[in-house]
């Protein structure tokens, strides 16, 4: 409804402000109402958790998100898409390059824009960085919630890497709108492909350090293991997607299934959820990976760990995708109004925290006159009032970690 | 199956649920009447040459021009390989359903019971576009009635965000909304 | 914003005004402690015949107050040059203070142990410090029995108040209190760099200079001038109460802790169960400071912190037993003078039980103390910061040094029922020669064979370990914690204490089985820590190939 309301209009609503499902009157006496957020230390961004709980137990968990809301999706009916790019940026600022990059391919998907191969193995060299930097900022923090303070400074320490060779291509460190419609900003500068290989070669063997210092960690499973099991089913009605689905053995990866740009081009593996015993596929000359007894299908460890081995095949499409780089035009000559079709696309491309679908819905403008983003973590997040019934206090950081949520795509 | 072979199949069940078709776009997607959505929804997912068991994206969509709002349903239909366990599954097929509603009173019925993602979903469609989706599993009484709970703006905020006739409102307790010169929507 | 000079903002001054009156102040108080102890002298030496206490109290207490007054006018003065001069001489003057102290603590020895041998043999029938202030020893007496070089009247004047006990008993508590400041002061410091270290990283390198020395002291300083902020609702008389009583208990653990055979404050014979009930009552403080925050974080962290502590309570005493038994006596002095013959006399080594119950104590006390991987009362990312949420400043502060001093005293007791207390891993015996020798001899002695500072070096040894697992390892659940205390290290302890019962029936004193178990266990030991340290030096020698050059070359702090 239109909102030509006053202040002395509104009725009393204060009363009712952000009232919470579980009320107070709910409570038994023993029960108590708990508060963790906005502004907690684990919660990854923004989110309001109230639990109630009994002493340690926590009986339900409601989420309350909107803190981190933008409106993005309003801007995006008012400025054209390249110039909605940065936008796009800030929605999942820890992996902003896959956010552009599904973004500009929906664009080009809908307006018909051919985009130049060497911009396209740019892309994926560029996709790809930013899921192992997105990985170990997720690998680090979950450390860190689980009171395991060094693996987290180790992660940054190799992301500070990654975050200079996005420096060196276009010059910011966290949101670039490097990747745009019809290419990239800037060509590769010189000596980045070497750089890139020399991070590669010095990385590789550090995923196997951290295994051993944190993943096989005795404590550390026994925190994780058995803890926010998500059968498939759920995960695939609750609409879970990346290495959520994934870690409850669902062996579903936008990038074998429904392949998007050159994806099929390489070869990699994608790692699922095992049982204890079970091998995660490693490449070839890295030492074998194995799931600790105790651990299930589905738990928080699964979908941690799957994060971790992702990490070793981004290095193997990385390498390939170096040595297959063409040269080239590094972007199409987009004329500055290009008018969108009366129709709508849908596009979804694999983010490091799930799949990230963008619905445009042009109407003959060169503005877009719907711009939908579907985040993975809000499809993601999602699942927590049903995952943290009857579970521990301690429980409830492990899960909000495993799953790996971002505010900002959460909200907008 | 193809979204072709799918319309079809969807014609020849709900004949009168099917209410457009609309094939030769980039987002192929039929048209369902709201009051018939939920059978057409289980049937989507239930049937086994079809098995929508994904519902991946419901965007809200105005369209003032036809006085109606949209409700876009992105489904997509994953299943394991038939070589086993260490196989990708496969999409065996993508979909769309889009429901359309007046726009002065618009109510769908949730289907936020044959795809649990659409329970956060309709609530954000709700909250940002006014569309009641009844039957919601968290749905709230006030002043507007029963109504999915709102998920981004406070619970007590009024109007709906992203229809295109909606004004910011002048103030929100005691913080004020407006922009320059009090035009609660400037056009520059 | 004209009359804000940038001078003002980068040098801030006294305000003259402020200046004037507290020199006028301290000018008003200097006069009166002159006329004070003026008028004391003529009253000592006239009236009360020149008793020595009256001349202390009544001529040179106030003497020296009104010195010390003057001081301060000169500084307040001259605030300007001295603070110029002070951030100069910063780190000298804070090393060299500290070296001073260690000075000053063995110049005190020496004068305690020389007047206990001048009681012995002037008084020997009177009992030690039976009266308040009539005591034995008069200063002619003690001026008499001076060595040559220090035979000066003022010497004797200083030596004289060390006859009585309670001046004994303040000097104790004043060291005991320095100590545990210095201690927690460095403790911090040493964390952040150890930290820093393991996490691929420096630490603080700027404060003060030379890798950020004075870290602790700036942190002291600013914790000192934050607001005193009491939440709304809070129980504002515990909420004041709590810190305290975390960190008194503490404090008072020390009294009993032997740093040296007679480097003890109160040499009880039931120092094992003081220093473990002072370790216990810093639970109350614990839960006081979270029930009393009216925040339910805080809450939970006090909950947690009184089901932890309380149930590792059983462990802690019941390893620490082991060594009770063995030794036959709960005084503290005694159980170190049994393990004064060197590495292969320390209780850790003498059989097998005794060697588990030190790693099951260690167990314990990191549970006690709330270190990782037991530090849920505390844990950041769940709690905020657990009990400790709501308490800032000075307060917080308190907190925090009570962790340090717990951590400090747990070390302490492992030391000393384990670690052979304040000896070398020399046995004492060889430096007899040294023992019997002059001043310089003794304080050779002391250094090499059986001192303060083996004790010392050990507690800390035994904190950085502490430390180093505290950076290692994540955190357990409480659940897991309970489980591990009831399930794992209680019945580890009932084995440990069954099977020392029976060795010590079983197995004599002097037996094979007994010497070779001594022996196997020393090496097992030795082997430990000579592994440890070549490790050690091993990663700082390769320090370039483990961690890689990329990130050496390219990243600092590597």
């Amino acid at each position: 409804m239109a909102a030509d309301t006053t202040l002395d209009s509104l009725p009393d609503l204060l009363a009712d402000l952000d009232r919470p499902t579980i009320e107070s009157s709910d409570l038994r006496t023993e029960e108590m109402l708990v508060n963790m957020g906005p502004q907690h230390p684990s919660t990854h961004g923004v989110l309001r958790l109230v639990l109630r709980t009994d002493g340690e137990m926590v009986l339900e968990a409601v989420p309350h998100i909107g803190y981190l809301h933008r409106c993005a999706e309003k801007i995006g009916e008012n400025l054209q898409p390249y110039q909605f790019v940065p936008k796009t940026d800030r929605m999942d600022y820890l992996a902003a390059m896959n956010n552009n990059h599904v973004f500009a391919l929906a664009v080009e998907k809908l307006a018909g824009i051919a985009v130049p191969e060497r911009a396209k193995y740019i892309r994926i060299i560029m996709a790809e960085l930013n899921r192992i930097a997105s990985h170990l900022v997720s690998f680090g923090t979950y450390g860190l919630d689980m009171g395991a303070f060094t693996p987290f400074l180790y992660a940054f320490r190799e992301r500070e890497y990654i975050l200079d060779l996005f420096e060196a291509a276009c010059g910011a460190r966290l949101t670039y709108s490097y990747i745009t419609i019809g290419g990239v900003t800037f060509d590769l500068p010189e000596g980045f492909v070497d750089r890139c290989r020399e991070f590669l070669d010095y990385f590789e063997p550090k995923i196997d350090e951290y295994n051993r210092l944190l993943s096989y960690n005795h404590i550390f499973t026994k925190r994780t293991a058995n803890v926010g099991v998500i059968r498939a089913e759920d995960a695939i009605r609750w609409g879970l997607t990346g290495p959520c689905l994934r870690g409850s053995g669902v062996k579903w990866d936008l990038r074998k299934c429904l392949p998007y740009d050159i994806y099929d081009r390489f070869t990699f593996d994608v790692p699922v959820g095992l049982p204890p015993g079970g091998e995660p596929p490693v490449p070839p000359g890295m030492p074998k990976a194995r799931v600790p007894p105790g651990v299930v299908v589905g738990d928080a460890w699964n979908r941690y760990f799957v994060r971790v081995i992702e990490m070793y095949w981004s290095v193997q499409i990385i390498r390939q995708a170096l040595d297959q780089l063409p040269s080239g035009d590094y972007r199409t000559k987009v004329p500055r109004n290009v008018k969108l079709p009366e129709a709508s696309v849908y596009l979804e491309g694999e983010n490091p925290r799930g799949q990230l679908g963008f619905l445009v819905v042009g109407d003959g403008n060169p503005i877009p006159y719907r711009v939908k983003a579907r985040g993975p973590s809000f499809c993601n997040l999602s699942i927590t009032t049903h995952v943290c019934r009857n579970c521990l206090l301690a429980d409830v950081p492990a899960i909000i970690g495993s799953i790996d949520v971002v505010l900002g795509e959460v909200d907008r | 199956m193809t979204p072709e072979e799918i319309a079809r199949l969807l014609q020849d069940t709900f004949p009168d649920a099917i209410t457009d078709v609309a094939m030769g776009t980039p987002q192929p997607y039929v048209v369902v009447a709201a009051v018939r959505w939920p059978q057409v929804a289980y049937f989507l997912r239930d049937d086994p040459r079809l098995g929508f068991n994904m519902l991946r994206c419901l965007s809200g969509v105005d369209r003032p021009a036809k006085n109606e709002l949209e409700a876009v349903y992105d489904l997509i239909a994953m299943r394991p390989a038939d070589a086993g366990p260490d196989a990708y599954w496969l999409a065996a097929s993508v979909f769309a359903v889009v429901v359309r509603v007046d726009r002065a009173r618009p109510r769908i019925p949730s289907v936020a019971g044959v795809w649990p993602a659409a329970d956060w979903h309709e609530r954000e469609a709700y909250d940002l576009f006014g569309i009641v989706f009844e039957g919601h599993p968290d749905s709230v009484e006030d002043h507007d009635g029963l109504h999915p709970r709102r998920i981004l703006c406070p619970d007590d905020w009024a109007g709906y965000p992203l229809r295109k006739d909606y004004l910011f409102p002048i103030e929100y307790h005691g913080i004020p909304g407006t922009t320059e010169y009090e035009m609660p929507n400037p056009v520059h | 914003m004209a009359d804000v000079r940038a001078e003002d903002i980068l040098k801030p001054r006294w305000d003259p005004a402020l200046k004037g009156r507290a020199q006028r102040v301290l000018a008003v108080l200097g006069a009166a402690s002159a006329i004070v102890a003026v008028a004391g002298w003529f009253i000592a030496v006239n009236v009360l015949n020149g008793h020595p206490a009256a001349v202390l109290f009544l001529c040179i207490a106030p003497a020296l107050t009104a010195l010390l007054l003057a001081a301060g006018i000169a500084a307040i003065a001259f605030a300007g040059p001295i603070g110029r001069l002070l951030s100069a001489l910063a780190a000298p003057i804070f090393f060299g203070g500290v070296a001073g102290l260690i000075v000053l603590v063995w110049v005190y020895g020496m004068a305690t142990s020389f007047v206990d041998g001048l009681i012995a043999t002037t008084a020997p029938a009177a009992p030690h410090g039976a009266t308040v202030f009539g005591g034995p020893l008069t200063t002619q007496v003690i001026l008499d029995a001076l060595p040559h070089p220090v035979h000066c009247p003022v010497v004797s004047w200083l030596l004289w108040p060390l006859q009585f006990g309670p001046v004994r008993d303040v000097m104790g508590l004043i060291g005991v209190i320095g100590f545990v400041s210095l201690f927690a002061m460095f403790a911090i410091w040493w964390e952040r760099k150890v930290a820093g270290r393991i996490q691929s990283r420096l630490g603080p390198m700027r404060v003060g200079g030379w890798h950020g020395w004075a870290q602790s002291l700036a942190d002291g300083i600013k914790l000192i001038g934050k607001e005193d902020l009491i939440p709304a609702g809070a129980d504002r008389p515990l909420f004041r109460l709590a810190p305290y009583l975390a960190f008194v208990p503490a404090l008072c653990a020390f009294v009993a802790l032997p740093f040296g055979a007679y480097w003890v404050v109160r040499n009880l014979d039931v120092a094992l169960i003081f220093v473990l009930a002072m370790v216990g009552v810093e639970v109350i403080g614990v839960i006081l400071g979270g029930w009393a925050s009216n925040n339910k974080w805080s809450l939970y962290g006090a909950m947690r912190e009184a089901c932890q502590m309380v149930s590792y309570e059983i462990p802690m005493g019941m390893t620490l037993l082991i060594p009770i038994m063995t030794v036959g006596t709960l005084n503290l002095v005694q159980i170190g003078e049994a393990q004064r013959d060197g590495w292969i006399s320390w209780l850790a080594f003498r059989n097998p039980f005794l060697f588990v119950a030190m790693f099951a104590y260690f167990i314990a006390s990191l549970a006690s103390c709330k270190r990782a991987p037991f530090d849920l009362p505390e844990a950041e990312s769940e709690l905020v910061a657990g009990f400790m949420t709501e308490y800032s400043g000075f307060r917080w502060c308190l907190f925090f040094f009570a962790e340090y001093a717990a951590m400090f005293v747990v070390s302490a007791l492992a030391t000393t029922l384990f670690l052979g207390a304040w000896h070398s891993p020399l046995p004492a015996a060889w430096g007899k020669a040294l023992a019997g020798g002059n001043w310089l001899a003794k304080g050779l002695h002391g250094l090499l064979f059986s001192g303060p500072l083996w004790f010392i070096f050990k507690s800390i040894f035994l904190v950085y370990v502490q430390m180093w697992v505290r950076w290692t390892l994540p955190r357990i659940r409480i659940d897991q914690v309970l489980y591990a205390c009831v399930q794992v290290l209680l019945p580890l302890a009932m084995v440990a204490l069954l099977g020392n019962t029976f060795w010590e029936l079983l197995v004599a004193r002097g037996s094979v089985l007994a010497g070779l178990a001594n022996v196997i266990l020393s090496l097992i030991g030795a082997v430990l820590v000579l592994g440890f340290v070549v490790i050690m030096v091993y990663g700082r020698m390769n320090r370039r190939r483990l961690v890689g050059t990329l990130a050496v070359d390219h990243l600092p702090g590597a």
